[in-house]
């Protein structure tokens, strides 16, 4: 697995991938937090946590598209499933890989709180709370993009569609307002990942969200297993 | 070595394997032939562990694949049909990666180095892949193969899309692999079987219709004796009165012209000579007969005949 893990994260950095995605992600937050922050004149980052989750359905995808994709359309796979590594390991590599390059590059994007301290005195703990909130919901969409990768043998088709996903899950909370039905309205914010994202935004460590953002990822991890091993049972 | 048993294998309601059934023994270099889609690399990504059967067990080297693949997998190297390599790495990080990817434990300089030594690409080791032409490519697809010395190598269509030279180069390579590996190879390619291989399966649509050693593989089909016979005179004339020659089961013109001389391959029963009825037949019409040879059953006439064989008794 570690073979396969420090493959992975080397081809983030001997392809351009890796850097579009550190670009992109950098370039969009660095917008929205200097939108949210100086030009609001406010040293409070919750909303640009709540904003950057959309950012993160453009820019996650780029991470995971080609993970799969592109070793079933390189014929690489042949590789991977003759050689004495689990299904298991291959997905788990693949996401800590991602995950890695992820945490990164929000760890990098934290200069930017640096002169907020300057200004005013941003709250470090709730700062801290959507950090953990965003390396969360990062996992998740990663897991989620994995998932949609394993399913396909092109990259954009990957892309487009774990966006298309990661909207859908993100956008359910929006259509709430629309739906008469209690029953209904609890169940989309329930299952919906930004209504869950707010709790960290506000500084608060939520128990049941960050339960539930490791079960999603959990659940997708676990699918992408499932549709490797189908491959070779297929 | 590896011994594939009852194997079955079917993708919806098409049957790529029906239950084949082979034993290869340690040191033996055994060639797959068989049309296209007639289940060659359908068998072969079985017996690496790519692809699960629907029915039957692999063994190799008496561990079972599908209930210890990790193990079992340790034990071969395989080149598919399209070389697995990462366009973005350069050869030594690829094999270094295939290194670790396959768990050895040599030496990991040494070993990549006499692998680099064998399949002749030290010269390109700092290379990105997709800069190396379709030759090399190839040959670090073989190299990789090799890597952790694996007592089995499977290699799909190794010398496909490669220059005579490059051709020469690879058959050479498998046959010093051949004398302390058990290698198979699966190829198109009747003279690449026979200039490597001791033995031969030949499939088709996703049955085994031979399996011989090389040189006794003509016993596969039941073949009368042949002779190629050059007659002066007119083609058809000379077909018509060939055919009449009692004992003869098959006439074909060659199409092949020398002078006002055609050649036609004969056929009779087996156990049947018909040198000389041909000999006296032809001299009653004032014929001559300007050559004749025997022409025995080789590779490609087993090849397609069995091929057919089995289309025209579906039929």
């Amino acid at each position: 697995m570690s073979a396969l893990y420090r493959k992975e994260i080397r081809t983030y950095f001997t392809t351009p991938l890796g850097y579009a995605f550190m670009a992109v992600f950098l370039a969009v937050s660095g917008c929205v937090f200097a939108l949210t922050t100086y030009q609001a004149q406010t040293s409070d980052v919750s909303s640009y946590f709540q904003l950057m989750i959309f950012g993160y359905i453009v820019v996650v995808p780029l991470l995971t598209m080609r993970s799969f994709a592109e070793e079933k359309r390189s014929k690489t796979d042949q590789l991977l499933m003759s050689s004495p590594i689990s299904e298991r390991s291959m997905v788990l590599a693949k996401f800590f890989a991602a995950l890695t390059m992820f945490a990164i590059t929000v760890l990098l994007s934290c200069i930017y709180y640096l002169p907020l301290f300057g200004y005013g005195e941003p709250n470090v703990g709730r700062a801290f709370g959507c950090l953990i909130g965003m390396f969360l919901i990062g996992a998740c969409f990663i897991a989620v993009g994995l998932f949609v990768s394993s399913l396909t043998d092109s990259s954009v088709t990957a892309c487009v569609g774990t966006m298309g996903i990661l909207a859908f899950l993100a956008g359910i909370s929006v259509f709430n307002s629309l739906i008469d039905s209690y029953f209904v309205r609890t169940v989309l914010s329930w299952i919906s990942v930004y209504s869950r994202y707010s709790n960290f935004a506000y500084g608060m460590f939520d128990i049941a969200s960050a339960v539930y953002y490791v079960s999603i990822t959990a659940v997708f991890v676990f699918l992408s297993i499932r549709v490797l091993e189908r491959r070779r049972y297929a | 070595m590896i011994e594939v048993k009852n194997l079955v294998k079917n993708y919806g309601p098409k049957n790529a394997l029906d239950d084949v059934s082979f034993t290869i023994e340690k040191g033996e270099v055994v060639g797959l032939l068989g049309p296209n889609g007639a289940g060659k690399s359908t068998a072969m990504n079985i017996i690496t562990g790519c692809l699960s059967s629907t029915g039957g067990e692999v063994r190799i080297a008496g561990i079972d694949m599908f209930e210890n693949p990790d193990d079992a997998k340790k034990l071969i190297g395989f080149l598919p049909e399209q070389p697995p390599l990462y366009q973005d790495m350069t050869v030594d990080e690829y094999l270094g990666f295939v290194f670790d990817l396959k768990k050895c434990t040599e030496n990991k300089k040494e070993h990549l180095d006499g692998i680099k030594k064998t399949a002749k690409i030290s010269e390109v080791s700092n290379r990105l892949i997709k800069n190396l032409s379709k030759g090399y490519r190839q040959r670090v697809g073989i190299a990789q193969a090799l890597i952790g010395d694996p007592p089995i190598i499977i290699f799909d269509e190794p010398t496909v899309g490669l220059d005579p030279k490059q051709i020469i180069e690879i058959r050479n390579l498998i046959r010093n692999l051949g004398r302390n590996h058990t290698v198979i190879l699966s190829t198109h390619i009747l003279s690449e079987v026979q200039s490597v291989c001791d033995r031969v399966i030949i499939i088709n649509e996703g049955k085994i219709v031979a399996d011989e050693r090389t040189d006794r593989i003509s016993d596969a089909v039941k073949t009368g004796n042949r002779y190629t016979v050059k007659v002066c005179g007119p083609q058809r004339d000379t077909a018509a009165a060939l055919r009449e020659i009692q004992g003869i089961t098959r006439v074909d013109s060659l199409g092949e012209r020398d002078g006002d001389a055609y050649t036609f391959m004969i056929e009779s029963a087996p156990g049947v000579d018909i040198r000389k009825p041909v000999f006296f037949a032809m001299s009653r019409l004032g014929k001559a007969i300007i050559g004749m040879e025997s022409a025995q059953a080789d590779l490609e006439d087993v090849f397609v005949r069995l091929t057919e064989t089995v289309k025209g008794g579906k039929k």
